[in-house]
């Protein structure tokens, strides 16, 4: 066994090269003045202090409560169509998962483009209401289009998850449900949608994950003026060239997610927790 | 006993092409515990299925206290299901699993609370009302379960191979557990196995079914002793079957001899199969038997020993508490009430 224990050693290295320096080497640039230039490097918080402007909060604020309202449509949209995957059987449901998963294979970019021509002023949708005599509307560079922009995005990232945890329930435990005395609806209620939430918690998180770093679909469909904090890294970054900057931004950000990612978790546990606790009363 | 309570009429279930039930004919009583036991594939479970409301049949009906329930969904039948892995709610206590079906029913939490109470104290488990079901054992669990369906009050619970996942000490003791229960609730206990001896242990009825057909319905010891073929005969327990002609009523011909039996109404010299109990041959001195034959083999079983004794027909198995040595010359008897006789039937 010992022998073989050195075959991770490649692995590790490797990791740390592409994981564990950047990490470290943003870190740095966060706390730091200089840019990339490392020779005359000087501590300071300004960097973080500087997000602390009305105007960085307001795009912080701004990039949450598009990604709140991304993921709760994504949420919506993907359990009913998880849901109703999982009515057919085997076969067709692995069909039809492939067929919700062929957009990831595609490039963010190019979905995004599809998306301008559908929405654009004289684009497929207007033209379809221009049928009916209606006038055209514009979609472009407004709210609407990014959030249908990312949630088109994100749903295949809802929808597995939580058909993963809707077709692992055994079936015996919603015939049981039956044989209790649940119709449809109450066996959906009371073993199905409780049985799914760990599917729920996971597809949340991972699409307000996506949600809240994206910075293309914004920058396409919301036009150049509209400023998501994933813009504002990216411009800092690319644009500015202010890396120090971007560095604590994405560090921000990267703590943002991971007290996200903490408060659902503790969501998940309370939920076992209340479902001990029911009897004791 | 006229007291029936279920009935099936021509029950047929096709899956495709696949026949499973070829039309099920059976009552089934008040009170009366009825075991459906087969091998695996017999159509047992989609019988027990059927009655659940799981599963529509293709063809037949099924009658409840006289009404038609053929279409009536699972829900709003009066059976209660304890299944094979007993299937209980995993992100529930125990209490809450008990309590599932009575919450649905909108009852006041007292009584809710009274009637749980009470379901866990006849199962033995009082103090796990807040015990989450993942810690319990596999008996415990399977006591829940079969709380979880009594509490409702069901006039009929189906158990589909309950037991199977138990180990073979702990089924011994639910056996002797279900039937105290089933006396004590005093209601009709639908039991699904392939373990013929659970099946003779503790039912009233058992109901031999084999590729979707029934085979014999009896009391335990009418299947054992007065098996109707040679499929039921060999299901239950080992046995020496033998093909034979029925010469005239009282008197079967085979291995070139007559003996009396106690069988009639078959036609005179019709072909038929006989069958004998290894317990029911007695091994003697060869002068006292017109049948003999050369111990071929002796293993001993614990409380008894299993002997193949040679003849020049067949093999017989016997089952005797006397040890006899391999290559000794004997004889074997068995009384007229020893021998089975049994209609001849086309077993591939």
């Amino acid at each position: 066994m010992k022998h073989y224990n050195k075959l991770v050693r490649p692995y590790l290295i490797w990791s740390v090269l592409i994981i564990l320096v950047p990490i470290i080497m943003i870190i740095l640039y966060s706390f730091t003045t200089g840019g990339n230039a490392l020779v005359n490097i000087s501590f300071t918080l300004k960097n973080f202090t500087r997000i602390g402007e009305p105007i960085y909060l307001e795009v912080l604020k701004k990039s949450l409560i598009l990604g709140l309202i991304s993921v709760s449509i994504c949420l919506v949209i993907g359990y009913i169509l998880a849901y109703f995957i999982t009515r057919f059987s085997d076969s067709v449901q692995d069909l039809l998962i492939l067929l919700v998963t062929i957009p990831m294979w595609i490039n963010t970019l190019l979905r995004t483009y599809a998306w301008i021509s559908l929405l654009s002023d004289n684009g497929l949708i207007n033209s379809f209401l221009g049928l009916f005599g209606l006038d055209a509307h514009t979609f472009m560079y407004t709210d609407f289009a990014v959030i249908i922009g990312l949630v088109s995005d994100i749903l295949p990232f809802m929808v597995i998850p939580i058909h993963t945890s809707i077709r692992k329930i055994d079936p015996s435990l919603i015939e049981a449900a039956h044989d209790l005395g649940a119709d449809k609806f109450m066996t959906f209620r009371k073993v199905i949608l409780k049985m799914s939430i760990p599917g729920v918690i996971n597809g949340v998180m991972m699409t307000f994950l996506l949600s809240i770093s994206t910075f293309v679909i914004p920058k396409l469909l919301g036009g150049g003026q509209y400023m998501l904090v994933g813009n504002l890294i990216e411009n800092q970054f690319i644009s500015v060239g202010d890396w120090n900057f971007g560095s604590a931004l994405s560090i921000i950000l990267t703590l943002i997610i991971l007290i996200g990612l903490t408060l659902m978790k503790r969501f998940d546990r309370e939920e076992k927790e209340e479902a001990v606790d029911g009897a004791k009363k | 006993m006229s007291d029936a309570l279920i009935e099936l009429k021509g029950l047929a279930k096709n899956y495709g092409d696949q026949q499973v039930l070829k039309g099920i004919d059976l009552t089934i009583q008040k009170n009366e515990f009825l075991t459906l036991l087969g091998p695996s594939g017999c159509g047992k479970t989609t019988t027990l299925r059927i009655i659940a409301g799981f599963e529509d049949p293709s063809a037949g009906e099924v009658l409840f206290d006289g009404v038609d329930i053929t279409r009536i969904p699972s829900h709003k039948r009066e059976v209660n299901t304890v299944f094979q892995k007993y299937a209980l709610f995993p992100f529930m206590n125990v209490y809450d699993n008990v309590a599932f079906g009575l919450k649905l029913k909108k009852m006041d939490e007292t009584i809710i609370d009274h009637k749980v109470m009470n379901m866990l104290e006849l199962i033995g488990l009082p103090d796990f009302a807040k015990r989450d079901v993942s810690s319990l054992s596999g008996g415990q669990q399977q006591r829940v379960a079969i709380a979880r369906a009594l509490v409702n009050e069901p006039k009929v619970l189906l158990l589909d191979e309950p037991l199977g996942a138990l180990d073979a000490k702990l089924r011994k003791g639910m056996q002797t557990e279900l039937k105290k229960i089933q006396r004590e609730v005093g209601i009709t206990f639908i039991f699904v196995t392939h373990d013929q001896e659970e099946a003779l242990s503790m039912s009233d009825t058992v109901v031999v079914m084999n590729e979707g057909i029934i085979q014999q319905v009896g009391s335990p010891t009418d299947i054992y002793n007065e098996p109707e073929n040679r499929f039921v005969a060999s299901f239950i327990g080992e046995s020496n079957i033998i093909e034979a002609v029925m010469k005239k009523d009282l008197l079967v011909s085979f291995d070139g001899y007559d003996f009396d039996c106690v069988d009639k109404g078959f036609k005179n010299n019709e072909d038929v199969e006989v069958v004998i109990r290894p317990e029911d041959i007695d091994i003697v001195k060869p002068k006292n038997a017109k049948l003999h034959g050369v111990v071929k083999s002796i293993v001993f079983k614990g409380v008894h020993y299993e002997i193949i004794v040679e003849t020049p027909k067949r093999d017989y198995l016997i089952h005797t508490t006397d040890y006899f040595e391999t290559g000794l010359e004997v004889g074997l008897t068995f009384g007229p009430d020893d021998i089975h006789v049994m209609y001849r039937m086309d077993w591939e």
